[in-house]
């Protein structure tokens, strides 16, 4: 950079790198065509499953899509408690 | 040999169809090939605008499929060129009055008397946009570098894929180097990515496609501007030539402070 260029380089990021991330974000809700519903269910299930078998702390669990190179994805982020064992 | 029937179309609108669609009419025509466009924005008609052709409209797209004209009437020539001709909308219907039948029908009749029939769709994903579809071989997706254009883009290029047409490119419109630059603005490899079909065409912004459209002269008639290059380039790669895409320069801040210098040192 020289000089001028240096006296004027923006002070915050640049906004470009934003839209790349939300616009990703945006096409994997818009084409997996998952509803809100759908979703809320799935997520209801993968919670009611996986706590027959480990003590997870609902609502801090998070169900979302996510991109990703080749496929979406969808992420089940749940974090766990203790562990219980099933016949108890 | 029949004429390839192409779909110039969206999803968003105010992204640049219609001059696109005017100026690939007029690019393909000084090219020596037999163009129609049509225009199948019915009740919002503006292909003959962008073109300057609007005093010339007798009969419409609305006038043939009902039977108040042969085609040949309705059909607008462009003086300025050898075999442009221009298929006009109505203006006080709307998209019902056109079935997908009649278009399929319409775009049939086209095939044996030109190269290319290009279609001006309008916005959107309902009736008007797939009565500009259905009769079409090859479709152009039309977006400019920001969230909404390209995110209708996508859904477009979903409903045609679905349709059945594998031959779908992508123009990126409204490039401005200045802000891609500077990181405001998404440039057409970020585009290009999401999108994930083949780039056919990059048209920066430029301030002379306002003059062009004010004047009704499509601006590839003119030539001189980089946009008019950029149609041109379009029409080259769509009759299969290998044209390298511009490299658009940004003017730099300190480029246009060189230029005044020049300026003031050639006036003193």
């Amino acid at each position: 950079m020289n000089v001028l260029q240096r006296l004027f380089r923006r002070r915050s990021p640049p906004s470009r790198e934003i839209a790349k991330e939300r616009l990703k974000l945006i096409l994997v809700y818009d084409r997996v065509k998952i509803s809100p519903d759908l979703l809320q269910t799935l997520k209801d299930e993968i919670i009611s499953v996986i706590s027959e078998y480990i003590e997870i702390d609902r609502e801090a669990t998070e169900v979302t899509l996510q991109p990703g190179k080749k496929y979406s994805r969808l992420v089940a982020n749940i974090p766990i408690i203790g562990t219980r064992r099933r016949d108890e | 040999m029949p004429a390839r029937v192409i779909t110039i179309t969206s999803g968003k609108g105010g992204v640049g169809k219609t001059i696109a669609t005017a100026n690939l009419g007029v690019s393909l025509a000084m090219l020596g090939q037999r163009v129609v466009v049509i225009d199948a924005d019915i009740g919002l008609r503006n292909l003959d605008v962008v073109m300057g052709l609007e005093h010339r409209i007798v009969y419409d797209i609305v006038d043939v499929v009902e039977g108040r004209c042969r085609l040949r009437q309705a059909l607008i020539k462009d003086k300025r060129l050898p075999d442009l001709y221009l298929l006009p909308a109505a203006q006080t219907k709307d998209k019902t009055a056109v079935s997908l039948e009649d278009m399929v029908r319409l775009c049939d009749q086209m095939r044996d008397d030109f190269d290319f029939v290009l279609i001006d769709s309008p916005a959107g994903i309902e009736r008007g946009f797939r009565n500009a579809i259905v009769g079409a071989d090859e479709a152009l997706i039309i977006t400019t570098p920001d969230i909404p254009a390209v995110r209708d883009a996508d859904r477009i290029i979903g409903l045609i894929e679905s349709e059945g047409k594998r031959l779908v490119r992508l123009i990126i419109n409204r490039i401005n180097p200045r802000i891609v630059k500077r990181g405001d603005m998404l440039d057409i490899k970020d585009v290009v990515e999401v999108l994930a079909i083949e780039l056919i065409g990059i048209i920066p912004e430029d301030e002379a496609i306002i003059i062009s459209t004010n004047k009704g002269i499509p601006i590839a008639l003119e030539g001189r501007s980089q946009a008019s290059l950029a149609f041109h380039n379009i029409a080259h790669r769509l009759l299969g030539e290998d044209v390298p895409f511009m490299a658009l320069q940004a003017r730099g801040f300190t480029e246009r402070l060189g230029r005044f210098a020049g300026f003031l040192r050639r006036a003193g």
